[in-house]
């Protein structure tokens, strides 16, 4: 067998620096990264749920994080990131049938995943503070 | 004569096969578009259920998600999110690891926390419904 060349020194394509900044592109890295950061979420949801199956006292821990401002921090982000990721997946959808391609259309459609997303945080926490605040 | 000449070096066998160089098909390119499409339904079910629970004690917290249909629309929410989490994580690791070997030890750890965050949650919920 002759021996196999080592891989020749290609030039690498342009990465993010060389280009100017646009507002798909920067929706197209949230929609990595918010999904980066949902994946770790994912811990704070399995330890709620065990913290509900492992009686009051558990809870109680849960509910002290929670209740902190770093804990509502993070659940506010988590919500908005599981908000953001969830549009920005139908934006992916639609895409995937060919369409929302156009010029207008994608810059559109990044506008409304964004303001749609923030929106919809707050809403969400407006409808959780009123449901939190009824008699219990 | 397009028989002797053909177009491309493929092999009429690859063509058929249509699975690329990656040799593993279009599997995950497809689940996560399912996860994804499941997900927008269930994300929204997970939401008012969350809500729903805001402010209540452990015990009414505890029965609610025990309910059948809450845990069952929990256990799809974890099942969907830890599928399509995972290919995600794939997907992030192959494009920013170079190194071979870390590649693949991170993508085993990827393996190992979906599967261990999915089974600790849908532990929990099996628990509830259970009440064991």
């Amino acid at each position: 067998m002759a021996e196999t060349k080592a891989p020749a020194a290609r030039p690498l394509s342009p990465h993010l620096q060389i280009y100017r900044l646009t507002l798909t592109m920067v929706m197209s890295g949230f929609h990595r990264i918010s999904g980066f950061c949902l994946y770790f979420g994912t811990l704070l949801l399995a330890w709620w749920l065990m913290a509900a199956a492992s009686g009051p006292s558990g809870y109680a821990r849960f509910e002290w994080f929670a209740g902190s401002i770093i804990g509502r921090l993070i659940l506010f982000g988590y919500t908005w990131a599981l908000i953001h990721h969830t549009l920005g997946g139908v934006r992916h959808l639609i895409w995937d049938t060919g369409r929302g391609f156009g010029a207008t259309e994608r810059e559109w459609l990044a506008a409304a995943t964004l303001i749609g997303s923030i929106v919809l945080t707050v809403v969400v926490w407006v409808i959780g503070y009123f449901a939190m605040g009824g008699s219990r | 004569m397009s028989d002797i000449a053909p177009k491309h070096f493929r092999t009429p066998l690859a063509r058929v096969r249509g699975r690329g160089t990656a040799r593993s098909g279009t599997h995950e390119f497809w689940l996560q578009r399912v996860t994804s499409v499941a997900g927008i339904p269930l994300t929204i079910a997970a939401f008012v259920i969350i809500i729903m629970l805001l402010g209540r004690n452990q015990a009414a917290v505890a029965q609610i998600l025990g309910a059948p249909l809450v845990a069952i629309i929990m256990l799809l929410f974890i099942a969907c999110t830890v599928a399509h989490m995972k290919i995600g994580m794939q997907e992030i690791l192959e494009d920013y690891v170079p190194d071979e070997s870390t590649k693949l030890t991170l993508l085993m750890s990827n393996t190992f926390f979906c599967w261990i965050v999915g089974l600790i949650a849908a532990y929990a919920i099996l628990k509830l419904s259970f009440g064991v």
